[in-house]
């Protein structure tokens, strides 16, 4: 077998996952440093991608510099493997880089996601990364970059807590929907990017490693494999997901996972359904081989 | 399944790709040729070239074919493409004095050693609508051509002209010209951070976007800050380029079209110390260059150079953080566009918030 067998087919004219190696070897340095420090900002030279800034350029670079011929991918917006820019982050790297791609999340070797972790645990054997439009918690309260990298040396988070503490004061409630603060290994505060409060609990004592990109910002940082990640909270007022109680998915009925909100265009009816596609369609296929199972009997297909 | 909602994404993108081109080319005209956009929309090639920091006029106009003459769009698909290139050298600093002028212009003196050379400008033609250009007709643009070559006289040489900047220098009235670095950080490889260096800072906006510079220049010199500029000096030329190859040798690579303006503006007030040490009150610089011909960029960026120096920043144009993170279009207009992307989860969430806090209100008022 020659060395040239190896490599996969890909879009001529532009080398093995778009970026020159000496990009790519850059990026993996500073995942590296991001993972030894975790939740702390690693800054690094983001490149300009065929991607629109703030599209996802920071999780894109992050797997195009992770990504060999053997890597499986999902890419994922919203939960949604469809998902209009989903596709067309995934159409880049297939295209560049001729690897496998998927939309079953437990094949997947690298995920890329916005907004979402998946509902099914992830392993050691794979890599969430996240895109990330602010990268810095204490923007919510402090718009000088200078500045937050120095309350971040010092561990200053007086004005974070001041902050939740007036928000309880005004609302009676934190109101931080997406984007909730967290504590990481007891040291930074992190951007956890805007996952809804119900996917904050994953990041904890994880199994696999999350990474971090935002490439306007152009920022890289990391939660390592079962890292400590806390959620901001006062002890009388504990930190609480999203609200489904009573709710279940329109298609698959599970009680268990973060449902978008629909409104059937011809009835006008709100139903709900599980935001992460892929888990709802596993749970369908299940479901439907139960049924065949109980129809036919088991052993006699 | 009825997954309508959320998916098909893959279908629709294909539809408005294909869409996408026929609204470039329907109307039955025939397709514009790259040649006449990059000779003819000269200005429109020199903003994409420098907003997308790449020297490459012919892909600059193929850019703005591809973006129907949105220039930031253009610009944004030439940084693309520049990503792809790897930095092979770094030319040797290049002196604008050598610069093969096509235009240049002083307003702080009225005369300027070497003249002055209004070069192809519009600052002093009336803007009406011209309906001659309607019609314009081959035959007519080539007679024009030939005829405007004939009476040209050629010069022997090109000459060189002495900076304006200079004459104040000798006198002290100006600070001294800053130290040439021979390897200035790149931002392309390493991130901004701040307190950037000067150098990264006019690299910053160099590559800038020409509304957003002229926005916040505006700003300063509307009011928003009090650096009083004059234009010292503003040229527009040929700059030759020189690189050391891999034997130490240096080589002629070619010329680039730049603009570049010098601001002078008010004195810093003297610290008293200085001053008792002889040190007297001098003139400030801005500075700003950038790629083509395009001198509203040129000046908006020497006048943001200058506000920037401030010693006690207090107004927008002045706080260095401020102006360099946000005058990047590729930046900016990529993320005012992503908020056309699906934020369905985010929002869920936003919701929940705001549910609930509706009702604690209800529960205390009930409570009441």
């Amino acid at each position: 077998m020659a060395i040239k067998d190896l490599i996969p087919q890909k879009q001529a004219g532009y080398n093995f996952a778009f970026l020159d190696e000496h990009t790519k070897r850059e990026v993996r340095r500073k995942i590296l440093k991001a993972v030894a420090i975790p939740g702390y900002q690693v800054p690094f030279a983001s490149r300009e991608l065929p991607i629109a800034r703030g599209w996802g350029t920071g999780g894109l670079q992050i797997t195009l510099s992770l990504v060999g011929p053997d890597d499986v991918l999902k890419v994922i917006d919203q939960g949604c493997d469809d998902s209009v820019n989903a596709v067309s982050l995934r159409q880049l790297v297939a295209m560049t880089t001729g690897i496998k791609t998927t939309f079953e999340t437990g094949r997947a070797t690298v995920i890329q996601t916005r907004h979402r972790i998946p509902e099914e645990p992830l392993t050691e054997k794979q890599i969430l990364v996240l895109q990330v439009p602010y990268p810095d918690s204490l923007r919510l309260i402090e718009p000088s970059e200078q500045k937050t990298r120095q309350m971040h040396a010092e561990q200053d988070y007086s004005r974070m807590w001041v902050y939740l503490y007036e928000d309880i004061v005004n609302w009676g409630e934190i109101t931080i929907g997406a984007r909730y603060p967290v504590l990481v290994h007891g040291r930074y505060i992190m951007d956890p990017s805007p996952i809804p409060r119900w996917d904050v609990p994953k990041l904890n004592m994880a199994q696999n490693l999350y990474l971090f990109g935002a490439g306007r910002e152009k920022r890289i940082y990391a939660v390592g494999p079962y890292t400590q990640v806390v959620p901001l909270e006062f002890s009388d007022r504990p930190f609480q997901v999203e609200d489904f109680s009573g709710k279940t998915c329109f298609y698959c009925g599970s009680k268990d996972s973060f449902l978008d909100e629909i409104f059937n265009s011809k009835t006008g009816q709100k139903i709900y359904a599980c935001s992460d596609t892929a888990f709802c369609a596993q749970r369908l296929k299940i479901q439907s081989a139960v049924r065949e199972e109980k129809i036919v009997g088991p052993g006699k297909k | 399944m009825g997954y309508v909602a959320v998916k098909g994404g893959t279908q629709s993108i294909l539809e408005a790709a294909r869409l996408l081109r026929y609204f470039r080319l329907k109307g039955d005209a025939p397709p514009l040729e790259v040649r006449q956009i990059q000779e003819q929309m000269r200005l429109a090639v020199d903003k994409v070239m420098s907003e997308g920091s790449l020297y490459a006029p012919f892909y600059a106009a193929l850019a703005l074919k591809q973006a129907e003459g949105d220039t930031i769009e253009a610009s944004f698909i030439l940084r693309a493409y520049r990503s792809t290139r790897p930095r092979n050298y770094i030319s040797v600093p290049a002196d604008t004095r050598q610069m093969k002028i096509i235009r240049r212009i002083s307003a702080a003196f009225k005369d300027i050693p070497g003249g002055q050379f209004l070069g192809p400008s519009r600052d002093y033609t009336q803007r009406l609508l011209d309906f001659n250009l309607a019609e314009e007709e081959t035959e007519q643009v080539l007679k024009f051509c030939r005829e405007y070559l004939k009476e040209l006289e050629v010069l022997e040489e090109a000459p060189s002209f002495p900076k304006v900047v200079d004459l104040l220098r000798a006198e002290g009235l100006l600070a001294k010209e800053e130290e040439i670095r021979p390897q200035p950080p790149d931002i392309t490889r390493e991130a901004l951070s701040f307190p950037a260096s000067r150098t990264a800072a006019l690299q910053a906006m160099a590559r800038g976007e020409t509304g957003g510079l002229l926005a916040l220049a505006y700003s300063s010199m509307k009011g928003y800050g009090d650096i009083h500029p004059t234009i010292g000096e503003l040229r527009v030329g040929y700059l030759p380029l020189n690189i050391f190859d891999a034997k130490g040798q240096k080589v002629y690579v070619g010329q680039v079209l730049v603009t570049e303006a010098e601001v002078i503006a008010r004195p810093e007030a003297a610290k008293p110390e200085a001053a008792k040490r002889g040190n007297k009150p001098q003139f400030t610089l801005g500075y700003g260059l950038c790629f083509g011909h395009n001198e509203l960029k040129a000046i908006s960026m020497a006048v943001l150079d200058r506000a920037m120096q401030t010693k006690r920043p207090k107004l927008p144009a002045e706080d260095q953080e401020f102006v360099l993170s946000i005058v990047d279009g590729i930046e900016s207009s990529g993320f005012a566009a992503h908020y056309k992307l699906p934020h369905y989860i985010t929002f869920q969430s936003d919701l929940d918030r705001l549910r609930f806090i509706r009702r604690l209100g209800e529960e205390r008022e009930n409570g009441d």
